[in-house]
């Protein structure tokens, strides 16, 4: 009895596993992205190494790249970015956080439909486009509203026009980690005749904490790599902060990190000197801040994810 | 009388005080609008300023520092050039990554790391992208400074990961019954993928890729690492042409301390930009509602 | 003996020689020698077949000689393991990560687990019908061309695609409408697409997962006439949970009972007038399951 015929189709199988391999390379760019981006910085950051110490980037409280006398300390510009991650965070977190409660224990589906992706259109809006409102709108409308003396370039339009734009993803994501507290936790609460607001503040939030964290830390990483708005109107001054003084704080120019990489990128500095590779090293800091924030959030969330499934 | 409980033993059961409940509603919802009013506001303003500003001239003519003569077409075509360049790179790259993930990957360590990695590249800040730009496409590859290629591969590299989920969303949104029945009927992998998997998935895809160019085009920092020039005068006519785009000639002209430049040109230009970016958005918005799947 | 047993299953429903444990041993012998009967032959036979999904036994040591060109039903209560069985003879738990398979699926004496099987090709030989239908968003045409096209199969595409339609007793129905979509059908037309679909490649066996479950009863009674007369042409192995339908359409009928364990294997009519075993005779009469 002759048996049937199941056997391996040479060109079939070796099409197939062609074409594996082919999409297999695109995912696996993913991951050279990474290392490129590890290797760009850390090529160009270990020749500014060479010629400024460490100890004096991460510890000098004086940046000044081009100007006699020249200096390389950090300090400045992480303080500026610390600035504008305290002021859009004041902004975004309890305006999110509400945000979120209002969709996800409030609104009528009819209401939510049309609110979600309105309020996704502020993380939509090209931040150049930010910027220039912080400029020529915010800034004059808060000088004249507010008895404060505010200059051109500050902290405050900065951080506020930063804010709105990190609103949604606060928003989104501690809606999702909401929406995901068992129905039957609400129920035990009402059941006890607890108000709604009882039941989203005493028992959502608290059983959506570390996905609401998790948002919050992911928002404000995209604060602190947030470069047009902070570049067009926070202004070019790195200076030491001092957190005790909120006028001084806010109210005067300052300079972020991604600020300090548009004023090196833009200017006329090239070659293999300090100033141009300085740029590398504030990137690598800038990198590493973010990309640490971007994983303790990954992780917080996957715990979440694991809790109610 | 904000308490919890009332006490009224006449009313049966009393009634519970609702006055902090009403407050908490409000105030959410409060919270909800501040930011659609502020930028509706803020819209509103530019709309206002960009009247007059935004005519045929305007779209027509090569930057000039004259307000009244200054224009924008040269960044408005180098915008659309590099878009394009984007979407060629990032729509086979990021559909396969998508295919091999959701397809091919068996949820082993590797896949668990490029998925975790890919979730990290999509909040890398987009100032380091350009410099990733610098060092590769400009530096290593010597393709050029501030060229339409080298704007293209570095923005292309930053909203891939952009892509690449969303595919992933529109794959695994296939129902699995569509798989069996191509497995079913005797179809290979490679078969199963390019007839049922991908056909089905080719709406969501398209619209995930196509809001993933409205962020491109939006992007400023990168391209200025990359030195791309913030004022071109000619239009961009190979590759190798340098390029600016809509948005490095806002930030350069808002640095303009002149009035007319300020709440006039850069008003227009803001207008002009965000039209394009809503026309790319309804595209998108256009192909979700036109091919939604029927189970 | 064992020729004579086989041959007289179809007419004489009790028979009592079978042995204790059903439909094994006694049958595996004419495997052997069944080359010669052209009636009857077995196509597809399982020798201790067990299945696992991760740690969890999903068929235990599954014995059975499925025969040609009739209708097998596979019943039992929801979890015991049919639809896995049914799913081993085409190899779609291949599709499953954590699947693992032990034993033999011999189809035409041929082990199907042998490395040198390709599932696709033998896919192509095996066709299937899932529980609910599921056409493709394609034309009606392409829905059924597609196997036609997926193996290569180019000629005469419209012709096959007619008969299959015929087959399928679908054509009356959609004859002036073979461009519209697949999906515009009702859902009994459906699922006779899917037959017409699986049938157009005109392979050897036909798998039906539960054809009917989804379906109202004029839809289901339609499935039903027309699974009796592909069995003319095709071996149709049925996972079903209505014994009623099994009673009505299947010429052999394998009881799986918890744990993935085929307790009894035999004609039909012996299964449902005469079991073999108590808890098959529970589970008929509604007392089990």
């Amino acid at each position: 009895m002759s048996q049937p015929d199941f056997s391996h189709d040479g060109i079939r199988t070796a099409r197939g596993t062609a074409f594996r391999y082919l999409f297999m390379l695109c995912a696996l760019l993913s991951i050279l992205t990474t290392v490129a981006i590890i290797l760009t910085l850390l090529v160009d950051a270990v020749d500014f190494f060479a010629q400024v110490s460490l100890v004096d980037f991460l510890t000098g409280t004086r940046w000044s790249p081009t100007n006699e006398p020249i200096a390389f300390g950090v300090l400045p510009l992480i303080s500026g970015t610390l600035v504008i991650t305290i002021g859009s965070a004041m902004v975004a977190l309890p305006i999110g956080l509400l945000t979120a409660i209002y969709l996800s224990e409030y609104a009528s589906d009819r209401r939510r439909a049309y609110l979600k992706p309105a309020l996704e259109v502020l993380a939509g809006v090209p931040t150049v486009v930010y910027g220039y409102f912080a400029l020529v709108y915010v800034t004059p409308a808060i000088d004249a509203i507010l008895p404060v003396d505010l200059s051109t370039f500050n902290a405050l339009s900065a951080s506020i026009m930063v804010g709105i734009m990190i609103i949604p993803m606060v928003s989104s994501i501690s809606e999702d980690a909401m929406s995901a507290v068992p129905d039957s936790l609400r129920q035990a609460s009402y059941g006890l005749g607890a108000t709604k607001f009882t039941v989203s503040t005493s028992v959502v939030v608290p059983a959506a904490l570390s996905g609401i964290f998790s948002s919050f830390i992911l928002a404000l990483s995209r604060a602190i790599g947030e470069t047009m708005i902070v570049a067009i109107a926070a202004g070019q001054t790195p200076r030491m902060i001092d957190l005790t003084d909120p006028a001084g704080m806010f109210l005067d120019s300052i300079q972020p990190m991604t600020s300090a990489m548009v004023q090196i990128g833009t200017g006329d500095i090239v070659g293999q000197g300090p100033a141009y590779k300085s740029l590398f090293a504030v990137g690598l800091t800038l990198f590493v801040i973010t990309f640490v924030m971007n994983l303790i959030s990954e992780l917080v969330a996957s715990r979440y994810r694991e809790v109610y499934r | 009388m904000a308490a919890d409980t009332g006490e009224t033993p006449a009313d049966g059961f009393g009634r519970v005080s609702r006055t902090k409940d009403v407050v908490f509603r409000l105030l959410a919802l409060a919270a909800t609008l501040i930011g659609i009013v502020s930028l509706a506001a803020l819209l509103l303003n530019v709309a206002v300023d960009a009247v007059g500003w935004l005519d045929w001239q305007f779209l027509t003519n090569p930057p000039h520092p004259n307000p009244y003569e200054a224009g924008f077409l040269p960044a408005l075509v180098g915008s659309i050039a590099i878009m394009l360049m984007i979407a060629l790179v990032t729509f086979p790259l990021g559909v396969g990554a998508a295919v091999y993930l959701e397809e091919y990957a068996n949820d082993g360590y590797l896949t668990r790391f490029i998925q975790l990695n890919i979730a990290n590249l999509a909040g890398v800040p987009s100032v380091v992208y350009g410099l990733l730009g610098l060092g590769l496409f400009v530096g290593l590859f010597n393709i050029g400074y501030g060229n339409v290629l080298a704007a293209a591969f570095t923005i292309a590299l930053l909203i891939l990961p952009i892509v690449i989920i969303s595919a992933q969303e529109a794959i695994r949104a296939v129902p699995d019954s569509q798989r069996q029945a191509s497995y079913g009927m005797g179809a290979t992998k490679w078969q199963t993928i390019r007839n049922v998997v991908l056909p089905r998935a080719m709406p969501g895809i398209m619209t995930g890729t196509i809001l993933a160019l409205g962020r491109a085009i939006g992007e400023t920092a990168p391209l200025i690492m990359i030195a791309a020039p913030t004022t071109v005068f000619g239009l961009p006519n190979s590759f190798f042409s340098k390029v600016s785009a809509m948005p490095l000639q806002i930030y350069n002209w808002a640095s303009y301390p002149q009035t007319e430049f300020q709440y006039g040109v850069v008003a227009a230009g803001v207008v002009t930009l965000l039209v394009v970016l809503l026309t790319i958005n309804s595209i998108a918005i256009v192909i979700r509602n036109r091919y939604q799947q029927r189970t | 003996m064992t020729n004579e047993q086989m041959t007289s299953s179809e007419t004489e429903p009790t028979d009592d020689q079978t042995a204790p444990t059903p439909g094994t041993d006694g049958l595996a012998d004419t495997a052997d020698s069944g080359g010669e009967t052209t009636f009857d032959r077995t196509l597809l036979e399982a020798r201790d077949l067990s299945v696992y999904y991760g740690e969890e036994r999903a068929l235990a040591d599954v014995d059975i000689e499925i025969p040609e060109k009739q209708v097998t039903a596979v019943i039992g209560p929801s979890g015991c393991g049919k639809s896995t069985f049914l799913r081993c003879i085409n190899r779609m738990n291949d599709l499953v990560d954590s699947a693992r398979v032990e034993g033999e699926l011999c189809f035409d004496g041929k082990n199907v687990y042998d490395d040198d099987v390709d599932p696709v090709a033998l896919r192509r030989k095996i066709g299937m019908v899932f529980q609910s239908p599921n056409p493709f968003p394609k034309s009606i045409r392409d829905n059924v061309a597609y196997g036609l096209k997926v193996q290569g199969k180019q000629e005469n595409v419209d012709e096959k695609v007619h008969t299959a339609l015929e087959r399928a007793a679908l054509l009356d129905e959609v004859e002036d409408q073979l461009d519209s979509s697949g999906l515009d059908l009702s859902g009994g037309q459906q699922q006779r697409l899917c037959i017409a679909r699986a049938i157009a490649p005109d392979p050897d066996v036909i798998l039906m997962d539960e054809p009917a479950s989804a379906l109202d009863p004029v839809a289901t009674s339609k499935i039903e006439d027309l699974i009796e007369d592909l069995a003319e042409e095709y071996t149709v192995v049925i996972v079903t949970h209505n014994m009623q339908q099994a009673a009505r359409i299947s010429d052999k009928t394998a009881v799986f009972l918890t744990g993935g364990e085929l307790v009894e294997f035999d004609d039909t009519d012996k299964i449902f007038e005469n079991p073999e075993h108590d808890r098959v005779e529970d589970y008929i009469t509604g007392k089990f399951g």
